[in-house]
């Protein structure tokens, strides 16, 4: 494009406007002999013009200024180093201003059951007994509060930590990974402690889940939430569409591995995810992933035929596949005032290696291959600024645990455990939330558990971005 | 029998094969469309811009999703308004982008807010007094002469990042500072009746534009910044109007308009809905028109009565 020349064009003016002049003058001394009524006008025609080219020459003089001073002001700046006006960028200094961001995740409630929790059981399936499976202890109680703690560790590297103080009034690290900020072409590194990528729900904390509790099938076969000691590589596809790959080694350190001594990897998982929007008002992801892990005298509990509780050893392998999936939708993209969110899972296990049943009793080591599965739905809708409505349902699949060639449990799959749940939360901020609710629980299969909760949820300090 | 491995192994191979740089132009991610229109205007054909949010969306409340990560991850500029604006979704963006690029600190991190003087920067943070911006007010796309400021330094910073064409962009830079201070002098006398003009506005989006104008702000809807307006607050504010009348209630695009509404109807002032960042309105096609359409709405909204 042809700039506009502010200086020829007023060079050019300046030129014509004496010309002018000349002219109106010649007029003038043609008009020599008429009357001076005829001079009187012929003056104010001149007076006339002459305001009206410099009107026109000052608005030009200006405009030339203007476009002057950005020349300069644009030739100034692009020599000049990049950097914010000193007087914005001044950072507040001290010992203390290089440390962390803190944030605090304070959490409790109130519980109701019509069964007592301690009798909780999954029926058809064998369980760890420290995975705190079930609905928690009844009345009021305290959740876990969850301390995290964040920060650039170099150019290159970011540290988080995630500690639980749990209502026992122990402590636990939860996360505790470093990460890599600076590798590109899509590649991130992580080490320490973190919860593993696998399907949706399972590496994101607890007080960003929209019921009280996770599914049956986390309790059932990840045993609640699957975190490890080791390393996630993470890689994002060049395109638009978004479409990630991360692996993961580990420890094996929770269930359904077993934190023991030993070298090499007791973990290795591996997830890909894809995503994207149709229109400004929808968006989604999904993905497949999978997870291998050892076990190594791995204690669990079943429950026997007259009721009472069995204490079995596993050793051998697990290989979990979960398929996830989540659509949100708000209109124009605008979620302040409805919003509604859908998700499902669904995880499927095999375990292979040798069980030793009743390690009290009978004492019997056999052969063991169980296959498990189970699923859960759920949605929740923002019906009005704050508030929002969720229902939840689920159901685990016993499948066929075979243990000598024989079923070690003696069970119809239609007592298989399932789960309704309807919840309602009200969140007067994005800090704080309070939630109401309800659930019918066939956990033990035919015996319903009436379930009532009622749960609060504040986060104090840094304001922690939330992935999707 | 597959091995899992070899089923995922199967499914990434041809996604990595799709995964071919199809841009030769500089790619600009911008939060927010006022800094994506910036972007082309500075940038011409040198840009590809691609914009996050939507003039009908709430810019402090985004989410991470995946088809924002996808962008960032390819991304050579992320031209964001910083000041805290987009804290809750722009980090675990930039963090799960895998694009070292673009974090803070890199000249591929451009952050708006860091060259304007930035007005309401709270004496005391606490959460009490609602969603407070430690930085000051973020929305400062509503002061044109913001824009100037942030445009000399984008075209600088692309110059930068993209020094091949330093030429070209520089020249881009000369020609919208040029149309830009023009525009603003038009603006200036157009907006001359609205000095001095008493507003009450929703959200505490409009410091800037009044800054501007000399508008002066004698009450907001929402009792404390992002949180929305009660029946009790809209009730001290008609009592308020009573003996501090104004001439107006502003509100964003964005924003629901009923507060807003409820005030006209009740204190019998004129609801004004600016575009508040371009597309929010049909009149707000580029930057040009954001200004001119907002003056416009202000303008006539000042006549009534």
């Amino acid at each position: 494009m042809k700039r506009f020349s502010p200086a020829m064009f007023a060079a050019a003016l300046y030129a014509s406007a004496p010309l002018s002049v000349v002219h109106a003058a010649a007029t003038t001394a043609n008009a020599a002999s008429t009357t001076a009524d005829e001079v009187r006008a012929i003056k104010q025609e001149l007076d006339a013009l002459r305001a009206a080219y410099e009107q026109r020459l000052q608005a030009l003089e200006s405009r030339l200024q203007a476009a002057e001073t950005a020349n300069a002001n644009a030739a100034a700046v692009a020599s000049a180093p990049v950097e914010p006006p000193p007087a914005q960028a001044a950072a507040t200094g001290g010992a203390n201003a290089f440390n962390p961001s803190m944030s605090l995740i304070l959490s409790g409630g109130y519980t109701h059951t019509s069964q007592d929790p301690q009798s909780y059981y999954l029926a058809g399936f064998q369980l760890p007994t420290d995975i705190g499976a079930g609905p928690g202890p009844r009345g009021f109680s305290l959740a876990e509060s969850e301390l995290g703690l964040a920060a650039n560790i170099d150019p290159w590297l970011r540290g988080t930590a995630n500690i639980a103080l749990e209502p026992d009034n122990t402590l636990s690290v939860e996360e505790a990974y470093v990460q890599t900020t600076s590798l590109s072409h899509g590649l991130s590194v992580k080490a320490g402690r973190f919860f593993s990528s696998v399907g949706y729900l399972n590496s994101q904390h607890s007080h960003t889940w929209d019921f009280v509790d996770n599914p049956l099938v986390y309790q059932a076969l990840l045993g609640t939430q699957y975190s490890d000691d080791g390393m996630h590589v993470g890689w994002l596809a060049p395109t638009d569409q978004f479409i990630e790959v991360a692996a993961e080694v580990g420890r094996g350190r929770s269930y359904p591995g077993t934190d023991t001594d030993r070298n090499g990897a007791g973990m290795n998982a591996l997830s890909l995810h894809t995503g994207g929007d149709v229109g400004f008002s929808n968006s989604w992801r999904a993905g497949i992933s999978t997870l291998y892990a050892k076990a190594d005298d791995q204690q669990l509990t079943m429950l026997g035929t007259n009721g009472t509780t069995i204490n079995n050893s596993f050793t051998g392998t697990t290989r979990l596949w979960l398929v996830d999936a989540v659509w949100k939708w708000a209109p124009n993209g605008n979620a302040i005032r409805t919003n509604f969110k859908l998700q499902g899972e669904y995880l499927h296990s095999k375990r292979d290696g040798l069980l030793t049943y009743d390690l009290t009793g009978l004492n019997l080591t056999d052969a063991y291959r169980a296959t498990q599965s189970g699923w859960y739905v759920q949605s929740v809708y923002q019906f009005i600024p704050h508030w929002r409505v969720g229902l939840r349902t689920e159901r685990l699949d016993i499948g066929s645990t075979d243990f000598g060639n024989t079923n070690l449990f003696a069970l119809n799959n239609n007592d298989a455990p399932r789960k309704h749940t309807v919840m309602l939360d009200f969140s007067p901020s994005e800090f704080s939330r309070v939630r109401l609710q309800f659930a019918r629980d066939y956990s033990r299969g035919s015996t319903a558990d009436d379930q009532a909760m009622l749960q609060y949820q504040m986060s104090l300090g840094a304001h922690g971005a939330h992935a999707y | 029998m597959i091995k899992p491995r070899n089923v995922l192994v199967a499914l990434t191979i041809p996604m990595l094969l799709l995964a071919i740089p199809a841009h030769a132009a500089l790619r600009v991610f911008a939060c927010e469309p006022e800094w994506g229109a910036l972007a082309q205007e500075l940038g011409g054909k040198l840009v590809d811009v691609s914009v996050a949010t939507s003039a009908l969306q709430d810019p402090h409340q985004i989410q991470a999703k995946p088809s924002l990560i996808a962008r960032a991850r390819s991304a050579d500029l992320v031209v964001c308004t910083g000041a805290e604006l987009e804290i809750g979704w722009l980090p675990v963006l930039l963090q799960q982008s895998g694009n070292a690029k673009v974090q803070p600190g890199q000249p591929g991190n451009f952050a708006a807010a860091d060259y304007v003087h930035k007005l309401d920067v709270p004496t005391q943070l606490d959460r009490s007094q609602g969603d407070v911006h430690a930085a000051g007010n973020p929305h400062i796309q509503t002061d044109p002469r913001n824009i100037a400021l942030v445009a000399t330094a984008l075209g600088v910073r692309l110059q930068q990042v993209d020094a091949a064409n330093a030429a070209e962009y520089a020249k881009h830079l000369t020609d919208f500072s040029q149309r830009w201070q023009q525009a603003m002098t038009r603006w200036n006398s157009e907006a001359a009746p609205l000095r001095g003009v008493a507003v009450v506005s929703q959200h505490k989006a409009f410091v800037y534009l009044y800054d501007w104008l000399g508008m002066k702000e004698v009450a907001v809807l929402e009792p404390k910044p992002g949180v929305e307006p009660t029946a009790s607050h809209l009730q001290e504010v008609l009592t308020q109007l009573k003996t501090t009348p104004a001439r107006m209630a502003l509100y964003s695009a964005y924003q629901d308009p009923r507060a807003a509404e409820w005030l006209s109807k009740n204190a019998g002032v004129p609801a004004v809905k600016v575009p508040f960042t371009v597309g929010g309105t049909d009149g707000a096609k580029d930057l040009f028109g954001l200004y001119e359409d907002t003056l416009q709405r202000l303008l006539s909204a000042g006549a009534q009565k």
